[in-house]
């Protein structure tokens, strides 16, 4: 069946649920903060940073299962990893994390947190322009000659 | 039939005195009509209406059989073009109880038409130290267009307070109104988050009292109930096509003649000017005025052809068929645990309720709910103000129209049930 079985494969409930590295840190070294407004999602992350690596990571925050399931998975990775490997990280590793295919609004919930996680690291103003590349994917998906829209299939996934 | 008539309907919603058949409608709809794995329950009218029969029809033949540009041509197809559009005018006019078409102005949305009053009222008769009164459960479309003003002229924004059960306290308004810097009210006629009736001709009393214009807010009312901007007796007046049926890409203004006559242009271009020079030029008549450039032709040709659907229905019958299934909706809401309905009771609201399901967010219960066919908005609804000041970050809503039945009701509440399950922690 389509839709929420997708949408919601056990692992996603199962960090929603059981959220890994969930609290803050007493002594952060780097914290951030971002949130999308559009669905009142929110994620602080605080970070330990020990010799060029992520010694320890805690998020916190509120908002929907794949935002906050994103932000558990991304956190249970990049503990204890280098910066050089985390900040490679790509969207399209999160949304393999995720497993699923998002729409454009979802989309958003799910990167939220690996946003967080480049600005609070990097001091990146703002995650850099691929996520309009999948804007642009999704419209030439859809078929405005019949009355079905085609599925916005994101493709080339690592 | 005037607000006082819609106040007394509000006193007892009942499903018994429907003179139509909300099924037999939903046949006039082609997207109702489409073969799916699971039927279509749309419950987001508040968001945008479905569309009938006669209104795609009517765009179609518009194309297919006279499509020419309008208050040019002097030739058969342009006339009918620009007798269809103009008639269009005609049957909003006689909607909404203008006192001439030349009161309604065609814009792109209600966002456009409260955007036309900031700029073409606002920035001519505002000045340094006047103040504009809002109210705290506006749609952003009757915000942000008074904030740009705002900043732009140094004008005070001022707010109407919502209470706890999600309505105006308008005891605060003459206190708002006291110092005479207030110039202009704009407030909604329903909310379309809360579902809110606003009394309006009793704040155009208070309003008119203290010297200062109202504009009213009607996306979410014009759609759905009698409206009479004589019986209201407001000065200016939003509201779109694509929530009444009709197409997108188009909306109105009302405004009284004597205030549009006085406002500056809005746009300028072409088909709002009588004679122009290199350097200066001479507006057109009312309402031409205010529409620059082609307009949407075969859209407000299309809402024409939706004004008349409704007339057919029966404004006061599809309030009634609205307010009966909200009243059905927010019984059974109540069955479900953790649940809880934002704004005020049955008998004080539209068509409209919004929720939360506890800590689930709104969007995990929408993507649920599209699994069962069962399409809601999940969000702030543009009401970013307003759920700051419930305490929500976010809200599910549903909303009715002419086509909605219980039956949609129904699986809504299961759907819920269901997403209870998958997110219980």
């Amino acid at each position: 069946m389509s839709g929420m079985e997708d949408l919601y494969r056990e692992n996603i409930l199962d960090h929603y649920k059981h959220p890994r590295n969930r609290g803050t840190l007493e002594h952060p070294d780097v914290s951030y903060e971002d949130a999308n407004p559009l669905c009142g999602d929110k994620i602080r992350m605080d970070f330990n940073i020990r010799d060029g690596k992520i010694e320890a990571v805690r998020f916190s925050g509120s908002g929907c299962s794949i935002s906050q399931a994103a932000a558990s998975m991304l956190c249970e990775t990049i503990e204890g990893k280098p910066l050089d490997e985390v900040k490679k990280l790509s969207r399209d590793d999160v949304l393999e994390m995720l497993g699923i295919e998002l729409g454009p609004v979802r989309l958003k919930c799910g990167l939220l947190a690996l946003k967080t996680l480049k600005a609070g690291v990097y001091g990146l103003p703002q995650w850099p322009g691929e996520e309009d590349e999948g804007e642009v994917e999704q419209a030439r998906a859809t078929d405005f000659s019949g009355t079905q829209p085609a599925n916005g299939r994101r493709e080339g996934h690592r | 039939m005037g607000e006082s008539a819609a106040a007394a309907k509000l006193s007892r919603p009942s499903r018994a005195s429907l003179a139509f058949d909300p099924g037999e409608v939903r046949q006039q709809f082609p997207i109702f009509r489409a073969p799916r794995p699971k039927p279509l329950a749309y419950l987001d009218s508040a968001a945008t209406s479905q569309k009938p029969d006669p209104v795609l029809e009517a765009m179609a033949r518009y194309y297919a059989e006279y499509n020419a540009n309008i208050h040019r041509g002097i030739y058969d197809i342009a006339e009918r073009a620009t007798a269809a559009y103009e008639d269009a005018r005609r049957r909003v006019a006689h909607l909404v109880g203008a006192s001439s078409p030349r009161e309604i102005v065609f814009t792109r949305n209600s966002t456009e038409a409260l955007n036309l009053v900031a700029h073409a009222w606002g920035r001519r008769f505002l000045e340094v130290g006047d103040a504009i009164v809002l109210t705290e459960m506006e749609h952003h479309s009757n915000l942000v267009p008074w904030q740009l003003l705002a900043q732009e002229k140094q004008v005070e924004l001022r707010f109407i307070p919502v209470t706890g059960s999600g309505e105006l306290a308008l005891e605060t308004l003459p206190e708002l109104l006291a110092d005479g810097r207030a110039k202009l009210v704009s407030v909604v006629h329903i909310s379309n988050v809360l579902g809110t009736v606003n009394p309006i001709a009793e704040i155009a009393r208070t309003v008119h009292a203290a010297g200062a214009l109202l504009a009213v807010d009607a996306s979410q009312s014009v759609p759905h109930c009698p409206v009479d901007v004589k019986q209201l007796d407001c000065d200016f007046m939003a509201f779109t096509s694509h929530k009444m049926l009709g197409p997108t890409g188009i909306g109105a203004l009302y405004g009284r003649r004597r205030l549009l006559e006085a406002m500056p242009p809005f746009l300028g271009g072409g088909e709002m000017i009588r004679e122009v020079k290199l350097t200066e030029s001479k507006w057109n008549d009312l309402p031409w005025k205010f529409e620059a450039g082609t307009m949407p032709i075969a859209e407000a040709i299309g809402l024409g052809a939706a004004v008349d659907y409704l007339e057919g229905l029966g404004m006061a019958e599809v309030f009634a068929h609205d307010r009966a299934l909200a009243g059905y909706a927010m019984e059974r809401l109540a069955e479900v645990p953790d649940l809880v309905m934002l704004g005020p009771p049955a008998d004080r609201r539209g068509g409209v309720v919004a929720f939360t399901l506890g800590e689930i967010h709104p969007h995990d219960v929408a993507t649920v709910l599209d699994d069962e066919g069962v399409c809601i908005r999940a969000g702030h609804h543009c009401a970013m103000p307003l759920h700051a000041k419930l305490g929500v970050p976010a809200s599910a809503r549903a909303s009715f129209h002419c086509y909605s039945l219980e039956e949609e009701v129904d699986t809504l509440v299961r759907g819920l049930h269901r997403a209870r399950k998958v997110f219980a922690r």
